[in-house]
């Protein structure tokens, strides 16, 4: 027997994920408290919360892989993303709400990485809700001090001669990066392309992926 | 464009500030600027907010790090509000 102890053990010798049986925090509880009075006041209801939700759920990277795909398509395209990146995916019927997109490209000589060290700032309405990485504070205190290490974690380990750009969402912008794009991609169509590129290669902690 | 240089204010206010510690009385490069946005310090209190110009400013790692720079010629891009900024002579 890998573990004597069955009540904290499950079959598997994993141990029990504990129940949540503690107390609502303040927080939980004035959530649900204006949530149950907006319903009640006619102000919102049960099932436009529902929908919002699944809508917030929905958003995926996807959509960022898909203007990437066409920036490594149309040189045209790329270089209006490059200068009004609102504009430009308002063009692909994607919308950055009341913030203001700023594309970062990477080139052989540099490289871009994302991060809000004040809180957790990401272009959520292009890549979806943000991993949990970004959100703690492990990245967010090394990657300003020591991006290359912590890029060395992630897989990514860049020369010394190419210059890494940190970008610290403080404020209004969100960031995307705009990778570069693989070799041996020249015949490829857009949607083809789009299966490169990875939520990790927008927020600049990895390169796209190779094809296959 | 000639590249202009600019101070971050060695601040240390209360209340709700996005300019973040670690920048503080940091020296920069303006990369460009965004445009006016409101004042988040006044618009977390639900005041009034003025419209303040925000840009964003190049820091050098060595700057920011001293002799800890991982590599002193990287760089971390900040948006910073124009009050919090000074305007420093070219050396």
């Amino acid at each position: 027997m890998p573990h004597d102890d069955n009540d904290h053990f499950s079959p598997s010798g994993h141990p029990y994920q504990p129940d949540q049986d503690h107390p609502l925090t303040k927080w939980q509880a004035m959530e649900i408290a204006m949530r149950e009075l907006m319903v009640e006041k006619g102000i919102l209801t049960r099932k436009e919360i529902t929908e919002t939700v699944e809508a917030m759920d929905s958003r995926s990277p996807a959509d960022g892989a898909k203007v990437v795909a066409r920036a490594w398509s149309d040189s045209d395209y790329k270089a209006r993303l490059l200068a009004d990146g609102s504009a430009a995916i308002n063009e692909m019927g994607f919308h950055a709400d009341a913030m203001r997109l700023v594309v970062l490209e990477n080139t052989p000589t540099e490289h871009n990485v994302v991060v809000c060290t004040l809180c957790s700032c990401y272009p959520r309405n292009l890549l979806g809700l943000p991993p949990d990485w970004y959100k703690q504070r492990a990245y967010r205190s090394r990657v300003v001090k020591n991006p290359r290490a912590v890029l060395s974690e992630f897989g990514l380990i860049l020369p010394a001669k190419t210059r890494v750009r940190v970008h610290d969402s403080t404020a209004d912008m969100r960031y995307l990066v705009l990778p570069t794009r693989p070799k041996g991609t020249d015949g490829m169509n857009e949607t083809a392309l789009a299966t490169l590129v990875n939520r990790d290669s927008m927020i600049g902690v990895a390169q796209a992926s190779d094809p296959k | 464009m000639t590249k202009k240089f600019v101070r971050v204010k060695d601040w240390f206010p209360p209340g709700h500030v996005r300019t973040p510690y670690f920048l503080r009385g940091k020296i920069g490069m303006i990369e460009r600027q965004l445009g006016a946005f409101e004042n988040p310090e006044q618009r977390a209190y639900r005041q009034k907010a003025d419209k303040l110009q925000l840009l964003r400013v190049r820091f050098t790692m060595a700057e920011i790090w001293g002799k800890n720079a991982e590599i002193p010629t990287d760089t971390l891009d900040a948006e910073i509000y124009e009050h919090w900024l000074e305007p420093i002579d070219a050396t």
